[in-house]
């Protein structure tokens, strides 16, 4: 099965389940969870069922297309359901199936993870899912979001499609990987492997990141202050893409580091506050179908 | 009585398997003092528990409670009586109160005086009644981590997703997060079936059919003899670490183990990354041939049974490959440069924010290390090594390996140290200043190891004192209770004649001169050394020590550590020996006595000292302190003691021709000062008054 066929099998059979099948937000992120339908949509008490792949910035991560395994930018597959269904776990491995994996000729295990997403004052317990030994899925019950208790709890799913298709399509290198009909991903991501890393690594200019995070953040504090979520949120994003591009030079020292984290962390809480409060005073539109859309 | 199996069973989504050993041992105690807290007796409980479930099977439970008769015993007959012999007021109440008749109240004599009494029945309730209470046991479970799944508000380790509730074959009802309780449990998530129980005795054998191994130490005892067996068939040797077995005992229901191989040219990485890579990150057992050289093999325990094993086989090769390929690039990538190089990025790694980066904690061990070198009296060829090696010690902190395998520190700096052209001596240094890790863990075995380790950790610990960080209760955030429990092992294990409490010192001074201090030192002092008395006091309660040794000792000057416990232990010996007494209960006259005085600076003044037992007194006292001390610190306890012992008839004698208390205040208060003065002497071997000789005292 090419990635292609694994993206759209994922979509019909998280469509089935009665999830949006959405798409990536455009602003730059770390991870799926960062993509506003994930973080603010797990907030406060509306059902919120969502899939869609999220391409995700790692700019320390990036090898300039050398490395096997690690990449700049992965894919991931990202499910959200709230409140988590009963049958969470075994909806999931009635995917994997979908996708030509059989659990009973493999050895599938819950791992114990707990997550916490630091920036986004994020946490949730549950587990890495291991198939033969490799991490494929992050299965995460969300504690907390932007400070807030989860209530009712929402519970995301990311699949790590390299990984995943890797496994699936027998390969030792990501680059060979068959995207669709002979093109390999390497056609469609080496060179921005490449440019990505050098750039992260060797040509951005740390001055001017300094001074956008300044600028974004201030602006993210405005925004809020004008009520405006959403776009408040966007910059916030900015800001934790421009910290992990400095991250990634080496040009925060350890010291920073926690300030500079703190500082993405509040705004993300304020984002998350926000949030509530402006669903609160709408009356928490969505909660209209409760008893029909439930998840239990 | 009639009696049945109870069953309870808590079918979770999967638990960490780091709490399963814990969780059941609690559920088994709780469901343990239900029963009897509920007055149902029983014949035993079995525990089994897997990653998905935690479950109890009490055999032989009564069908109810016990019934009850008891007395009851009312008002004297004189009030429960009227004078022509009716029942008054008081009796009626008494009896209707009782749920009986006047009839039944009958006479008994207490003491010379008559009451009425009742026999009270009660009839035990029927334990199908009770035991849906049961809910309680299982909403109680504490677990380390909890968490909150759908709209529910229980925090729970895991998601309930089903329970068996049954006595005999009955379900017993209640309902815990939308879950009600049945007859129906669930066999391997992946071969096995959902299973209508017909009898709770049924548990194990028709888990067993659906691939479930319930019973976590059968479990334990197949993937032993599995491995065993993969060994003995190839030739191999596989050291089993418990923690891992442990730890794969709870992550599968039913075990099955295979092994996998990877390329050969990975041997040339160092065999402590490969091992964790192996057993830290996936769980693996490394595999040694019988000469205990590592090889290219793994093994690993599947959840299932043999079918399709080469699929995860090949899964767990690819894994491991890719694992390997990063932890040699790493390897290679760190070799580029020599070990020292790192040492400019520690200035800008925070070791905590009052107390600067590590570079500046390196400076401090140096400093530390050097001053405690000298003491220790190493020759200088030896010094310049501690120094070297102190400042070597977190380099390996910035290597890229130490970034992706945390738990490699010490290991990669020593392995980095010897291919950077450092000595021998220093490189084992860098490994040996970690140690001892965790309890149990060897101490470092040269001295010059010893003297970083020292270095580093009394740092750690006075550094934190000195800005109030004290461990309280179960916060220990940075592990000092472990880091000073290894300073006082390490000075016990040396025999370098260093007061440890002149170090401690030393550390105190070096911090203040940094500005680190943010408290009195004597405060910081006097809580370091009550700290490093409770570290001591675990390890002579470890080595069986009664508590009123360990009391005796500890009130006295804990600085050498070595003599310490050698008194601990000669005092041991001692302790039922009748001569012993006999001179204990000399010392604790002394020690008592001068306890009275008003002036404990006061000196002796000889030309006061009227009789022949006061002058006898002085003078042995006089000659013992020339001697008793230096051989105390040279180790030579039972020499020591003999001295001491010297005391034993003089005292006795003294007290036998001499007031303390005399009338004359002059002559008094010197009495007092002897006392002082030969209690202090006393007291440098062991606070005497703390040993008790009871029959009954227990060793720990």
């Amino acid at each position: 099965m090419n990635v292609q066929e694994m993206i759209l099998t994922l979509q019909r059979f998280w469509a089935e389940k009665n999830c949006l099948i959405l798409q990536a937000y455009d602003v730059e992120k770390g991870a799926g969870t960062m993509n506003p339908m994930t973080f603010l949509r797990s907030i406060g008490p509306e059902p919120w069922n969502v899939a869609y792949v999220e391409p995700s910035r790692r700019p320390a991560d990036g090898r300039y297309g050398e490395n096997p395994n690690r990449l700049y930018q992965h894919h991931q597959f990202q499910v959200i359901m709230k409140p988590s269904p009963h049958n969470i776990q075994e909806i999931y491995l009635e995917s994997l199936r979908q996708l030509g994996i059989k659990p009973e000729e493999h050895d599938i295990r819950f791992v114990e993870d707990n997550w916490e997403a630091p920036t986004l004052a994020a946490w949730g317990l549950g587990w890495e899912v291991w198939l033969d030994g490799m991490e494929i899925t992050q299965f995460t019950y969300f504690q907390q979001v932007g400070g807030l208790d989860a209530n009712p709890v929402a519970v995301e799913i990311t699949y790590g499609l390299e990984r995943l298709a890797s496994y699936i399509q027998d390969k030792e290198n990501v680059y060979d990987l068959e995207w669709v009909n002979g093109f390999t991903y390497g056609d469609v991501f080496l060179q921005n492997e490449y440019e990505q890393s050098k750039y992260s690594f060797e040509v951005a200019d740390s001055g001017m990141l300094f001074s956008l995070f300044a600028t974004f953040e201030k602006e993210a504090a405005r925004i809020l202050n004008e009520g405006l979520v959403i776009p408040a949120y966007d910059y916030v994003l900015k800001c934790s893409h421009v910290f992990n591009l400095l991250d990634a030079q080496g040009a925060i020292s350890v010291t920073e580091r926690t300030g500079y984290i703190s500082r993405v962390r509040n705004l993300a809480r304020e984002c998350a506050k926000h949030y509530y409060e402006i669903r609160e005073n709408l009356g928490f539109p969505m909660l209209k179908n409760e008893g029909d859309e439930r998840n239990e | 009585m009639n009696k049945h199996t109870f069953l309870l069973e808590i079918g979770l989504e999967e638990m960490p398997a780091r709490f399963v050993s814990a969780s059941i041992r609690q559920l088994t105690a709780k469901v343990d003092s239900w029963l009897h807290d509920h007055q149902l007796a029983f014949e035993s409980i079995h525990a089994y528990a897997t990653p998905r479930r935690l479950a109890v099977l009490v055999k032989g439970l009564a069908e109810k409670q016990g019934d009850k008769e008891e007395e009851v015993r009312g008002p004297a007959k004189k009030i429960a009586l009227d004078q022509e012999g009716n029942w008054t007021k008081a009796a009626q109440g008494f009896s209707r109160g009782q749920g009986v008749d006047v009839a039944d109240l009958y006479f008994q004599e207490i003491k010379g005086e008559e009451y009425v009494f009742v026999k009270k029945f009660t009839e035990g309730r029927q334990t199908t009644a009770l035991l849906p209470e049961i809910k309680e046991v299982v909403t109680g479970l504490q677990f380390p981590k909890n968490m909150k799944w759908g709209s529910h508000q229980l925090r729970y380790v895991r998601p309930i997703k089903w329970i068996v509730a049954m006595f005999g074959k009955d379900v017993i009802p209640f309902e815990i997060t939308g879950v009600e309780t049945a007859v129906r449990t669930l066999g391997h998530r992946f071969l096995g079936k959902q299973i209508e129980l017909a009898h709770a005795d049924d548990y194990a054998e028709a888990l067993l059919r659906e691939f479930v191994l319930p019973d976590p130490e059968e479990r334990k005892a197949a993937i032993r003899s599995q491995i065993q067996h993969i060994a003995d068939a190839e030739g191999w040797n596989i050291p089993i670490d418990e923690g891992l077995l442990e730890e794969v005992t709870n992550l599968v229901e039913y075990p099955t183990a295979l092994y996998g191989q990877f390329d050969e040219r990975f041997l040339n990485v160092p065999e402590d990354v490969l091992i964790t890579s192996m057993r830290e990150h996936q769980r693996y057992f490394p595999v040694k041939d019988k000469a205990g050289n590592l090889l290219p093999y793994f093994v690993t325990v599947r959840n299932g049974d043999h079918r399709h094993l080469e699929n995860v086989q090949k899964g767990n090769e690819k894994v491991l490959r890719a694992r390997l390929a990063d932890a040699e690039f790493f390897y290679h990538e760190d070799l580029k440069q020599p070990l020292e190089n790192g040492l400019k990025r520690l200035e800008t790694i925070v070791y905590h924010e009052e107390l600067g980066s590590i570079g500046d904690k390196v400076r401090r061990i140096k400093e530390l290390a050097q001053q405690l070198g000298e003491l220790a009296g190493l020759p200088n060829e030896q010094l310049e090594y501690v120094r070297r090696a102190a400042e070597l010690c977190k380099a390996d902190l910035v290597t890229q390996m130490v970034y992706e395998f945390p738990e490699l520190e010490g290991k990669m700096g020593e392995e980095y140290a010897r291919k950077s052209g450092e000595a021998p001596e220093v490189a084992t240094a860098i490994y040996e200043h970690y140690l001892p890790k965790q309890s149990g863990d060897p101490v470092p075995a040269t001295d010059i190891g010893a003297v970083v380790s020292i270095a580093d950790k009394l740092d750690t610990v006075v550094s934190s004192f000195g800005i109030g960080q004290i461990p309280t209760g179960s916060q220990d955030p940075h592990g000092l209770r472990r880091q000073a429990a290894g300073i006082v092992q390490i000075f016990l294990d040396r025999n370098w004649k260093v007061d440890m409490l002149k170090v401690v010192d030393q550390a105190i001074k070096l911090c203040e001169k940094k500005g680190l201090l943010k408290r009195g030192q004597e405060d910081i002092r006097n809580d370091l050394v009550e700290f490093l008395k409770l570290r001591i006091k675990n390890l002579l309660q470890e080595r069986g020590v009664q508590y009123d040794v360990i009391d005796a000792v500890l009130n006295t000057d804990i600085g050498n550590v070595q003599a310490l416990v050698q008194k601990a232990q000669f005092l041991m010996e001692r302790h039922s020996e009748e001569e012993f007494k006999h001179a204990v209960e000399a010392f604790s006259r002394v020690t008592n006595i001068a306890k009275k005085t008003s002036d404990p600076s006061r000196a002796v003044s000889e030309a006061l000292l009227q009789k022949k037992e006061e002058r006898e007194l002085q003078r042995v006292t006089e000659e013992i302190s020339g001697v008793m001390p230096e051989l105390l610190t040279k180790g030579e306890i039972a020499a020591a003691y003999e001295e001491l012992k010297r005391l034993t008839p003089v005292i006795h004698d003294y007290f036998d021709n001499i007031m303390v208390m005399a009338e004359d205040a002059e002559v008094k208060a010197n009495r007092l000062a002897q006392m002082t003065e030969t209690s202090r002497l006393i007291l440098v071997f062991a606070d005497f008054q703390a040993i008790v000789f009871h029959s009954e005292v227990e060793s720990s």
